[in-house]
Parts: structure tokens; C-alpha cells; sequence
């Protein structure tokens, strides 16, 4: 199980996110929403020890991240950063294969279950037709699949994913956001993602967290946090929460920003963690 | 691999000054400069009073020798490192301000080195020894480095950014330098005709070549005063430089021209001089803010003023022996170079 | 379903696996015999001439009726080959390091302050003191090329971590302000100093013997395996610096373990043979075409055709303006004119 305890995380300037203390149930989905620089991608950065902590822990299973060696980590939780970047005319095989550098020495190169992991992570995420082209090559939706059987390939019970959904058109986001489901349902893998639209946080979280200006407001189950008033709080706007006329969970439906005071702020705080 | 290195315009609070403001304080430094030269007139192995500095120039008596060496060594001199100074920070500005790329410079980039090969070349297959033929090479150089850094520049995702144009830069020089130095071991006299100069210099250079240069430097000059305008909106981006009605591919021809001329020029006068055009638009933004209107003009005075400096500290600190002045500026620019990455490259 | 571009040795029952690029192979063998015979001819060439057979008759140990030919080719030529093959071998797998490490192509240990830093050393003792031992410039050298690598690094350090792309960009400053102070010294020096000082800064494998051999082999023997070992982290930096951190990389220490590498390797060849530019910016690009982007089978493949060009470069030098010689590195700056050509032609084709 993945928790962080008074966490303190940021950069050269003011903390952006101050004594966090959240838990993320294992086996199921969660997302981290908020505006933008309340602090969910440095969380989740934090979570994946890709900025180390200024005060606090990240924990996992009872361990602070930062004392296990960073390979041995590798093999128990899997990052995706936003937007990542192949190199010119690495294949998708290729870069599949790179996942499963946590589980390798110089003496073991190659073994069989390296082989094994790849084959099925690319299975998995319906590329095997594709292994064989250059990743930059790929669409979109495809390049974003390439990426996360990479993470697949890692085998780990974590997988943490920044914004994976975005520059993809709405087709590959849905592709995306159903493969990370079938992955959670069907082998009991924990995720955690940032997203932007609430809408699929709503629809495809088990569990969602609530950031604004680098305070939880509001986490648990869809239907308990997507709310009129908590979307006031952390969005600042005015919403509508009706329930899916298919699966029932909240579906939020924005029609105005709230009084001035509230978005004033939030544009400061987006402007102070900028810099 | 994107490169985040902040642009000076995007820095909080882009400076405003008043026009009247930034008028007299152009008229202060053209006065601070008049006075840095006359100064610079007075250093020197033999130093000679002001007065007789006036007189051998406004009074001319051919038969005393202080006036004979004020007119024939001091002043070209120091009209030499004033128009190079001048001509290399405005070439400078207009890089950096079209390329978008705070760590542009015609020595950086390469382009001096183009220019000096031309000149080598000139010197050593064609025996060539006027200035005006010696121009033309540095131009050819220039022009072919020019074009060469900015397309090997712009290969791979991203197009020109400045970490490529830096590096293409850097490797253009590496190989002119290489090429220059083929070509000295091969030929010694050359070798040691140009060696001084290869290390940048304003010593030993007479008005009749300051006049030779004058044409390309008066072409040079307008050309890149008249790009003012275009050069702020091209600071916001190409696109949207388009889209309040520049036409950018002519202010870029007109750039690369203007650019060639000056820093073939400057080359040709006084042999490769580098970081200047880094350090001086630099400090004058920060003096005049973003309006390349006014930043043009004080960089022209500003060069000017710092290339005269730095001859003087050349001369200075280890009298009787001189420093070359391209020396002096990438002893004062290597730093500042360095300073730059080190704090507004991100990553 | 297509199987991995890879070669997989994989004993039963042994806790043991190794991966060779598939390509690896038959490449390595055609660059090492091409590699082989331009050493013959080139040892074969020159005042004396010998021809290719003699050349190997002599290296296995054969009468060749000429008494001269052991002498020529085993004590006079023949160190000065092996040499430009390491120095080549050096200096191409240190520039597929240094690509890999900052994701550019550019990169080049000639363009990163490395090249310079040696330089200058050399050139500030052959032409300010006059009376320096020859035989310790190398070392000194090396030195040079050390710290110039030390303070590039020290400089784009920066709390919260290093950055390749300021260490390429201070690699270039130093450089730059490096040269000038090359420059200053060469316009107050003696005339013939300053000309021996040159050649040097060209690069030249002209006269070196067993002992520069012997002194440079060791290096080579170390550096290159363990270059050849950083293959696999070097794939997954090549990937961005936060997809690595999270395949488990200890990024920081591996860049700076690979750059000491890679500055090993150039420094020690500077000090052997001089600036030679292009050969760490050359052998990398065309090994990617040859092998493909994976650097197992890049790195090893870069160093062959490092050698195979310095020892081209060595043999067109000796041959075309003879009795005259021009030095390697002149020749492989020549080189790099058509090859940049190209890389600009074939771009704007794609495009």
C-alpha cells in the first residue's frame, strides 16, 4: 500500500505541497484532480520519488521510498511521466523491452521471464501488430499504449500515470483510460493517475483525491467527492451534478465561474508555483 | 528534447522607460564614449596630453611626431575598436532578438570563424592583402557559416533551438579552426602574419582601411536600425509576429544580410572577437528594457564603449606586453556566457 | 510475431544471459577486417615501400629477404597503427557516450570544453616553458582535460541535480573562452614553438612508438569495457531523465560515472595524439545507421568505426601530398565536410 506522511515537497521556492497525509487504497483506481498548480503532478512525482520529500515520507508497505534502493523500487512501482519522448527511431519492441531494465544485472541480460513480460505487455496493450515500427512514428493514442506497456513490461503492482490522456483526441483517451481499467479489473493492479477532466476521473476511479493550493479537499469514492460545493472550492466554478444516465456515477456539467475572490486566488497560486 | 531557457521577454515585468528618458541617457553615453576614446588616444607607450590630443587632431601640424603617431596609430585604433565593438553588439542584438536565443553571438555561432578561414584562405591562395579583397572573403565566410549554423541548427524535432544552434555553433568553429589551422602549420609566413590577428585585434590598422570597411558597415548598420520595429514583435514568437502583419521572411533575409555585413566586417577589421555581441545586448536590456527601437541604437554605443575598454585594460594590465583585445571580451564574456546557463537553463 | 533485434545467449540451468545486437556481429567483423587492411596497406606505404604481402609476412614472423622490412614495419610503423586504431576506438565510443548521455547528436568531446581544456595545457607548456619535458606533456594533458571536465560539471550542477543540457552549454563556453586564451599564447610565443604547437592542435599520430603505445593501451583496455557496460543504462537515459529515474537509474551518478568514462577516453587520446575533432561526432551517427539506435550494440559499433576512420584518416595523410604528410586530424575534419553535407541534404529530404 502506497500512503505519504506529513509529506513536504517543492523546488527552489515556497513548498508546494505542506505535511500531506494521504493513503492510496491498493488494488483500485485513483485520481488525483485539482486545478492547475495545485500540486497533483508534484504529488504524484513525489509519490514516484522523482523529487525527494523536504519533510516527510512516501511509504510504501510500511518502507520509506527513499531508503529502498531506487532499482529495487523499480520492480515494485512503475512510473509514466507526462508527455515522455522516444528517441528517433527506437521501436516499440525496443522501447518495451527497456521496462524490464529494474529486473536485469550484466550478468542476466535476457532471461526467459524478460522475454515473457514484454510479450505479454505488448498483448496487453494490443500493440503486438505494431511492435516492430519506430515509436515516433505511431499516432498519438498508439505512442501513449507503446509507453504504458512499457510501464507494463515493468511488472509492477504500481503503476502511477501523469495526465495520459491529454494531446490525445477523445477516441485515444477513452482507448487509454479503458486499457488502465482492464489492467486494474484483471490483474489487480494499483493506479494512480492525474487527470484533467472530471468526467473520467468520475467514470473510471474507484477513489478520487481533490487538491487545491496543495491541501486535500475532498478524497473517497466519486459519488462522495464530486459535488456542487466541492467544485465551487477547488474549481472555483459553478456545476451541475447530475448522475450518468448509464453507470450512475456523478457527471459534472460546468456552467459558470463562482465570485470573483476564489479564482483570483487560484490564479495567483497557478502563478506561484509556475515560477 | 524541448529547451527551456527563459527569454529575456518573458521575464516578469518587461522594462518601460519614458522616450525622453532613453533619449538622453543615448546622448549621455554617446558623451561618456567620445570621452572613453579621447582617453584611449591619450594611453599608450608614449602618453601625450589631452590638449596635444586636440590639436593633433583638429590642428594638424605634420612635422611633430605626437600628432604623426595620434593620427596614424592611436586614432585608427580607436575608431577601430569602436565600430567593431559597435557593428559585433548589433549584430548580436539581432540575433538573439531573431533567433530567439539569449546565448546567440557571430563567435559563438561560428560565423567568425567562417569569416577568418575566408581571410586565411585569401591570404594564403591568393596572396591577397587589401582589405576590401580581404571583405569579400570574410563575407563568403561568413555567409556560408551562417547559412551552415543555422541549418544544422535547425535539424531534429524542435527546429532552431538555442541548444542546437549553440552546439552547431560551436561545431562550425571547431571545424573552421581546424581547417585554419591546417592550413597555418602548412605555411608558416602566413602563420605568423596572421596570428595576432586571429586572436582579435584593433592594434596596427590605418583610416584607409577603417574607409574601405565604411560602406559595408554604413549598409550593415541601416539595414539592421531599420529591423527596430520588426525584431519586438519577432521577440513574441514567429506566429505571432505573422499574425500582427510582419512579414518574416523578409525580416529574416534582411536580418541575415544585416548580420553578415557587420560581422564580416568586424571580422575583417579586427580579426574574430568573441562574446561581445553576447554581453551587450544583455546589459542593455537590462538598462532599456525590450523595445529593440531603443535597444538597437544603445548597442551600437554600448559596443562601441565596452570594445574601447576592453583595449584599454588590454593595453593596461600587463604593460609593456598588450593583451589582444579578443581576448579581453572572452575573458569578460566567458563568464557572463556561463552565468547565463548556469542559472536560466532549467534543464 | 517478429522476435527481438537480438542475439540471446542463454544457457540452461546457469543463472547467466547475455544480448548482442543482431547486427553486431557482422558489422564488427567487416569493420574489423577493412579496419586490418588499411593497417597492411598504410604500413606498407611511406619513404620505404613494402608491399601488403611482405607487410604480413614481416607481422607473422616470415623472411622476407629484406632485413630492413622488421625494423620498418614491427619497430617503426606498426606502433603508430595500433595507435591511431585505439585512439580512433577511444575516441568513437566516447562520443556515442557523450550523445547518448546528453540525447544530442552534437555532442563531441572536440565542441565540449574537453578537447580544449587538454589543449591549452599542452600549448601553454610547449610554447611558455620552453624546457618542459616532452615526454610528461601527455600527462599533463590528460590533466587539463580532466579539470576542464571536472569544472564543466562543477558549473552546471546546480541544487535539485545536473542537467545534460547545461553541461553541453558550459562545455561549450569553457571551450570558447579556453581557445581564446590558446590564441593569446600563441600570438607571444616563438614562431617554430608556436608551429609545433599547432600540429599538436590538429592532431597527428606522426613518429609515435611503442612507448606511447604502451602508454595509451591501458586506458583503452579499462575505459572501452566499461563503456561497452553502460550500454543498457544509457538506453534507458536516452529515454528522459524522469522515465529512467522511475526504471530505477541512479541518474545522477550514472551521468557523472559515464562522463568520467567518456572524458577518460578523450583526454587520454588528446594526450596522445593531439586535438583530433570529428571522430567522436562521426563514428556515433553513422554507427546508429548501421545498428540502429540501441546502444549495446551502438557504443561497441562507434569505437570500430572511430578506428576504422582514424586509421583511413592516418593512411590519406601519409599518402596523398607525400613525401609530405598531413596530419590525421586535419584529414578527418576533411572528412567531415561531405558527411555534415549529407546529414543536411538527407534532412531537408525527409522534411
Amino acid at each position: 500500500m502506497l500512503a505519504t506522511d506529513t509529506l513536504t515537497l517543492g523546488y527552489d521556492g515556497p513548498n508546494i505541497l505542506d505535511q500531506l497525509s494521504i493513503t492510496l487504497p491498493a488494488g483500485q483506481i485513483t485520481a488525483l484532480i485539482g486545478p492547475n498548480g495545485c500540486g497533483k503532478s508534484t504529488l504524484l512525482r513525489g509519490l514516484a520519488r522523482l523529487i525527494k520529500p523536504k519533510h516527510g515520507a512516501v511509504v510504501l508497505d510500511g518502507h520509506d521510498v527513499q531508503r529502498i534502493p531506487t532499482r529495487q523500487l523499480a520492480t515494485q512501482l512503475g512510473i509514466l511521466p507526462q508527455n515522455p519522448v522516444a528517441p528517433e527511431g527506437l521501436t516499440v519492441r525496443e522501447l518495451v523491452a527497456q521496462g524490464r531494465y529494474p529486473h536485469q544485472r550484466w550478468f542476466q541480460q535476457w532471461s526467459a521471464a524478460d522475454e515473457q513480460a514484454v510479450r505479454s505487455a505488448l498483448e496487453i496493450t494490443n500493440m503486438v501488430e505494431l511492435a516492430d515500427r519506430a515509436v515516433d512514428a505511431l499516432s498519438g493514442g498508439q505512442r501513449q499504449r507503446a509507453w504504458i506497456a512499457m510501464t507494463l513490461a515493468q511488472e509492477t503492482d504500481i503503476i502511477l500515470l501523469d495526465e495520459p490522456t491529454t494531446f490525445l483526441d477523445l477516441a485515444h483517451q477513452v482507448e487509454v483510460l479503458q486499457l488502465l481499467e482492464q489492467l486494474n479489473r484483471q490483474s489487480g493492479r494499483t493506479i494512480v493517475m492525474v487527470v484533467h477532466d472530471l468526467n473520467h476521473a468520475t467514470r473510471h476511479a474507484d477513489h478520487v483525491i481533490a487538491l487545491r493550493a496543495g491541501v486535500v479537499q475532498a478524497a473517497g469514492s466519486p459519488r462522495e467527492v464530486i459535488t456542487p460545493s466541492l467544485l465551487r472550492a477547488v474549481f472555483g466554478i459553478e456545476a451541475e451534478v447530475i448522475p450518468d444516465p448509464r453507470s450512475g456515477v456523478p457527471l459534472c456539467i460546468p456552467y459558470g465561474l463562482c465570485a470573483a475572490e476564489p479564482t483570483d486566488t487560484l490564479y495567483a497560486d497557478a502563478v506561484g508555483s509556475r515560477a | 528534447m524541448a529547451v527551456t531557457l527563459a527569454q529575456s521577454t518573458s521575464q516578469p515585468k518587461p522594462k518601460r522607460r519614458a522616450a525622453a528618458a532613453l533619449a538622453i541617457g543615448l546622448l549621455l553615453a554617446t558623451g561618456l564614449l567620445l570621452v572613453i576614446m579621447t582617453l584611449s588616444i591619450n594611453f599608450g607607450a608614449a602618453d601625450v596630453a589631452p590638449s596635444t590630443v586636440w590639436a593633433a587632431l583638429f590642428n594638424y601640424d605634420p612635422t611633430s611626431t605626437q600628432h604623426l603617431i595620434i593620427r596614424t596609430l592611436r586614432m585608427p585604433r580607436v575608431l577601430v575598436a569602436a565600430i567593431v565593438g559597435a557593428i559585433l553588439a548589433l549584430a548580436g542584438a539581432i540575433m538573439q532578438g531573431l533567433t530567439r536565443n539569449p546565448l546567440a553571438d557571430a563567435g559563438l555561432l561560428g560565423i567568425e570563424s567562417g569569416a577568418a578561414l575566408g581571410v586565411v584562405l585569401a591570404i594564403t591562395f591568393f596572396e591577397i592583402k587589401t582589405l576590401n579583397l580581404y571583405s569579400i572573403f570574410a563575407f563568403a565566410g561568413a555567409a556560408v557559416t551562417a547559412v551552415l549554423v543555422y541549418s544544422l541548427g535547425s535539424l531534429g524535432r524542435g527546429g532552431p533551438t538555442p541548444l542546437k544552434l549553440t552546439l552547431a555553433g560551436a561545431m562550425i568553429t571547431a571545424f573552421c579552426s581546424s581547417f585554419t589551422s591546417a592550413i597555418l602549420i602548412l605555411n608558416q609566413q602566413t602563420l605568423d602574419e596572421v596570428r595576432l590577428w586571429l586572436a582579435g585585434t584593433v592594434a596596427g590598422r590605418d583610416l584607409g582601411l577603417i574607409a574601405a570597411s565604411l560602406p559595408y558597415v554604413g549598409v550593415g548598420m541601416v539595414l539592421a536600425l531599420s529591423l527596430g520595429r520588426s525584431l519586438t514583435a519577432m521577440a513574441l514568437g514567429e506566429d505571432v509576429a505573422r499574425g500582427l502583419g510582419q512579414r518574416t521572411g523578409w525580416v529574416k533575409v534582411i536580418a541575415a544580410i544585416a548580420v553578415v555585413l557587420l560581422a564580416g566586417s568586424a571580422v575583417a577589421l579586427a580579426g574574430p572577437i568573441g562574446f561581445l555581441g553576447l554581453l551587450v545586448p544583455h546589459i542593455m536590456r537590462f538598462i532599456v528594457g525590450i523595445d529593440y527601437r531603443w535597444l538597437l541604437p544603445y548597442c551600437i554605443i554600448g559596443g562601441a564603449l565596452l570594445l574601447v575598454v576592453a583595449d584599454i585594460i588590454g593595453r593596461v594590465v600587463v604593460r609593456p606586453m598588450e593583451i589582444p583585445v579578443g581576448v579581453v571580451t572572452a575573458l569578460l564574456g566567458g563568464p557572463m556566457f556561463i552565468y547565463l546557463v548556469r542559472w536560466r537553463v532549467q534543464r | 510475431m517478429k522476435t527481438f533485434p537480438w542475439i540471446t545467449i542463454r544457457p540452461k540451468h546457469v543463472r547467466f544471459s547475455l544480448r548482442i545486437d543482431r547486427r553486431l556481429p557482422r558489422v564488427g567483423l567487416l569493420v574489423g577486417l577493412l579496419v586490418l587492411a588499411i593497417m597492411i596497406i598504410n604500413m606498407g606505404v611511406g619513404e620505404y615501400k613494402i608491399s601488403p604481402l611482405d607487410v604480413v609476412k614481416t607481422l607473422l614472423g616470415m623472411e622476407t629477404g629484406d632485413p630492413q622490412h622488421v625494423l620498418i614495419v614491427r619497430t617503426l610503423r606498426l606502433p603508430r597503427m595500433l595507435l591511431s586504431a585505439l585512439v580512433g576506438l577511444a575516441l568513437g565510443t566516447s562520443g556515442a557516450l557523450l550523445q547518448g548521455l546528453t540525447r544530442n547528436p552534437l555532442a563531441d568531446p572536440s565542441i565540449m570544453g574537453i578537447n580544449t581544456g587538454a589543449g591549452l595545457v599542452a600549448v601553454v607548456l610547449t610554447i611558455l616553458v620552453r624546457d618542459f619535458p616532452a615526454r610528461w606533456i601527455p600527462v599533463a594533458a590528460f590533466a587539463g582535460a580532466l579539470v576542464a571536465a571536472g569544472l564543466m560539471y562543477v558549473l552546471a550542477w546546480r541544487k535539485g541535480g545536473d542537467s545534460p543540457m547545461r553541461l553541453i552549454l558550459i562545455g561549450v563556453g569553457l571551450s570558447a573562452v579556453g581557445s581564446a586564451v590558446t590564441t593569446l599564447v600563441i600570438t607571444i610565443g616563438n614562431i617554430y614553438d608556436v608551429q609545433r604547437a599547432m600540429i599538436w592542435l590538429t592532431g597527428s599520430v606522426y613518429g609515435r612508438s611503442w612507448a606511447d603505445f604502451w602508454a595509451f593501451a591501458p586506458w583503452v583496455a579499462i575505459a572501452v569495457p566499461l563503456a561497452w557496460f553502460q550500454a543498457r543504462q544509457l538506453n534507458s537515459l536516452h529515454l528522459g531523465e524522469d522515465v529512467a529515474l522511475g526504471l530505477g537509474v541512479s541518474v545522477g551518478r550514472q551521468r557523472a560515472w559515464i562522463l568520467l568514462i567518456a572524458v577518460a577516453l578523450a583526454g587520454a587520446s588528446v594526450a596522445v595524439a593531439g586535438v583530433i575533432s570529428f571522430v567522436g561526432l562521426i563514428a556515433p551517427h553513422v554507427a546508429r545507421r548501421l545498428v540502429g539506435t540501441d546502444h549495446t550494440g551502438l557504443v561497441p559499433t562507434a569505437g570500430m568505426l572511430g578506428a576504422l576512420l582514424l586509421v583511413a584518416a592516418d593512411w590519406i595523410g601519409r599518402t596523398i601530398a607525400a613525401p609530405n604528410e598531413i596530419p590525421c586530424g586535419l584529414v578527418t575534419a576533411v572528412i567531415g565536410v561531405p558527411f555534415f553535407l549529407t546529414m543536411l541534404y538527407q534532412h531537408a529530404k525527409t522534411k
